[in-house]
């Protein structure tokens, strides 16, 4: 028997647009802005023809990104909305960990507003003064019960709140990603409970962007994706799909990202470089560049200027005489292009070079930098003496990463091609951007 | 809809507990504590005294004298319906998370403003007795026993526009604004610091259409005349008017609920 069950439930909320915002009884009754506001495109679709079931005593977990319709989807199961269309069933009382505390009145105790807040729940004064000093216990506020809720830190005030909410005793729970709540000793005691519900077959409805614990804790679990329901069913699975699809959409806001990157230097530069006691002609000193070339190259010359100073703190950029070149920079992992990586996993930096005359005299390079900018590793050929002899029109060059063993966050690298002596033929400075996952949580650089 | 007010005598212990601590919560802090509530219509009497005989002195009229008293029968009232209205027209939006965030009954929330202005008013009481044994002012049984009555009819007035005003101002935020203004034009509209013998008999026939009028000029023929209670009749009208405009507040209050959680 389902304790809840969502029957092609939409819920559509009337978008908060501008006008509406400042409606008055004045406009809406003069300039009709009621019909207005019921316009296709005033309305936002939370939650579209969502079907689910959650059996009894089932823990379910509810995951998508923000705004995929999460919340909207426990509003309705705890019943504080009306769905626009389609059925709502839920047997049992429910206990909405959605908001802790909602309803606390800062200026009385804390023990007042235990006994108010069990009322507003549902509970009776009796059923209140049996559970108090479990409550009391549970939210370890012993020593500050009987000061005003206002002097308590928001922890106390969140401990308070949960500690009433769960000892409510309801069939069903529905919790609003509330874990987060107190200390890492609370938080423990937080799941502790969770789990004796679940072993006293109780219903709980889990909304959380904490995965681990879907799949740790859920018997099944929805993804909802722009109020559609994704994919339902075994945590693990469910889990996997959604988060093969965030690292795909992370590929793609990267690669935005840095294509962005790549087009701003050309476009920031002057078309010719003007230095400070020479006439805005090309300056003789530079390396010969073909004129044609720098015209009809699409991502232009790179700028032939010194490159900064100081290396380790310039900002992104491109900059080299171009005499060679790096068209073109892929990352990839063990199943083609990709921007996102496991830990261990490996990782081929391709790079497309074209050398408009022959040259002997260069050295590929490649550094890895956090985003704080600290360099974690650096290479080039020459210091791996790779020697080869020369260079000329167009290749290839591919730097393997046989196990990438970087803790989880965000990198972007540097490639640049040079003479042995340091000077930048091509420079591409933080131009590429990838992340790393990974399933243990380590720290590190 | 009967359903719906069913289920408020269920929740009769939830408005009891709110109304304690809305009591409770009202003069925490403060150094005289609960009992503002009497120092409160105090200060208000003295101010209001202080005006219309010092600054503003009336005529001779004998028959408004001791003017204290009588000011305090319209004031007192008055005060219990324009609060309870003003703090209506807000109450949905101050607890905006309970309505979001819990499953809450919202109709709750205007009657306990309604409720915790009565106890203010009836908190106020003692002063006014002391008064009316102070002026040695004579007092029937057979009108006294019209003042539950009466009360009864504000208490089922007021409530009847705190649901319509609570209901509205989620919607059309104007109203508090406004309301602090008309319930400003509707104190001096009604006979509370003059009485009604000073109105020409157009004026009165206009008065007729003010529902408090109607429970000022109640309090006073009770409390501040002598002889019988002789505006009953009108007083049971409005009973019945009264109590048209709760239902009717009750239905708008319940229909629009759902959007409640959305607009607040």
């Amino acid at each position: 028997m389902a304790a809840i069950e969502l029957d092609q439930v939409t819920k559509i909320y009337r978008r908060h647009g501008h006008r509406r915002q400042f409606a008055t009884l004045k406009s809406a009754l003069l300039t009709g802005s009621l019909v207005h506001d019921l316009r296709p495109d005033e309305t936002f679709r939370a939650l579209s023809d969502v079907s689910l079931s959650v059996p009894k005593g089932v823990s379910f977990g509810v995951i998508g990104r923000n705004g995929s319709g999460k919340s909207t989807l426990l509003k309705l199961v705890a019943g504080i909305t009306k769905p626009t269309s389609g059925q709502v069933h839920v047997k049992g009382r429910v206990s909405a960990l959605i908001e802790l505390g909602a309803g606390f009145h800062p200026e009385i105790s804390g023990r007042e507003n235990v006994f108010i807040n069990g009322i507003m729940l549902g509970l009776s004064r009796r059923e209140i003064e049996q559970r108090f000093d479990e409550i009391v216990e549970f939210s370890e506020l012993e020593e500050f019960i009987d000061a005003p809720v206002k002097t308590y830190s928001s922890g106390m005030y969140m401990r308070l709140g949960f500690a009433v909410a769960v000892h409510v005793d309801p069939e069903i729970l529905l919790v609003d990603e509330v874990l987060a709540v107190g200390d890492e000793g609370f938080s423990l005691k937080c799941l502790d409970k969770f789990a004796e519900f679940k072993r006293r077959g109780k219903t709980i409805l889990l909304v959380t962007h904490g995965l681990s614990m879907v799949e740790r804790f859920c018997d099944e679990a929805v993804w909802l994706e722009a109020g559609e329901n994704q994919t339902t069913g075994d945590p693990k699975r469910v889990v996997q799909m959604y988060l093969t699809d965030v690292e795909k959409a992370e590929d793609e806001l990267l690669a935005a990202t840095d294509a962005k990157a790549q087009q701003a230097p050309v476009m920031a530069s002057p078309p010719n470089p003007v230095d400070d006691d020479t006439p805005p002609t090309p300056d003789p000193s530079a390396p010969v560049v073909s004129p044609e070339d720098t015209a009809s190259g699409p991502e232009a010359q790179a700028d032939p200027d010194e490159p900064p100073a100081d290396m380790f703190t310039a900002s992104e950029g491109r900059w080299g005489s171009g005499l060679v070149r790096i068209e073109e920079v892929t990352l990839e992992g063990e199943h083609g292009a990709a921007r996102v990586f496991h830990t261990g996993e490996r990782m081929t930096v391709r790079m497309l070079v074209v050398a408009d005359q022959p040259v002997d005299d260069f050295a590929f390079g490649i550094s890895i930098f956090t985003t704080e900018g600290v360099c974690c590793y650096g290479t080039n050929t020459h210091i791996e003496e790779h020697e080869s002899a020369s260079l000329d029109g167009a290749g290839e060059v591919r730097f393997v990463i046989e196990r990438l063993d970087l803790v989880e966050g965000t990198y972007k690298i540097d490639v640049a091609v040079h003479k042995r002596d340091g000077f930048s033929y091509d420079y591409h400075r933080l131009l590429y951007t990838f992340r790393v996952k990974s399933r243990t949580k380590d720290v590190g650089v | 809809m009967l359903a719906n007010l069913s289920r408020l005598f269920r929740y009769r212990g939830l408005v009891q507990t709110l109304v304690a601590r809305e009591l409770k919560a009202r003069y925490r802090g403060s150094v005289l504590g609960f009992f503002w509530s009497f120092v409160n219509p105090l200060l208000l009497l003295l101010v209001y005294t202080f005006v219309f005989t010092q600054v503003l002195p009336r005529g001779e009229e004998v028959d408004l004298e001791p003017y204290a008293v009588f000011l305090f029968c319209g004031l007192l009232p008055w005060t219990w319906f324009s609060s309870s209205l003003s703090e209506s027209a807000n109450v949905l939006i101050i607890n905006g998370n309970l309505i979001k965030k819990v499953m809450f009954p919202a109709e709750i929330l205007p009657i306990v403003s309604v409720i915790a202005n009565m106890f203010h008013f009836l908190f106020g009481l003692p002063i006014l007795i002391a008064f009316l044994f102070f002026y040695a002012i004579p007092l029937h049984v057979a009108e006294l026993v019209w003042f539950p009555f009466v009360m009864l009819v504000q208490f089922v007035l007021t409530l009847g526009f705190s649901m319509v005003l609570a209901a509205l101002t989620v919607h059309f935020r104007d109203i508090k604004d406004l309301l602090m203004n008309v319930l400003t034009l509707w104190m001096f509209a009604s006979p509370i610091i003059y009485p009604m013998t000073w109105l020409s008999p157009r004026a009165k026939f206009f008065m007729d259409f003010n529902p408090f009028a109607h429970l000022a000029i109640s309090y006073q023929e009770i409390l501040f005349y002598d002889g019988p209670f002789g505006h009953w009749k009108w007083l049971l009208a409005l009973a019945v008017a009264g109590g048209g405009l709760f239902i009717l507040g009750y239905a708008l209050f319940d229909r629009l609920r759902d959007s409640f959680a959305e607009e607040v």
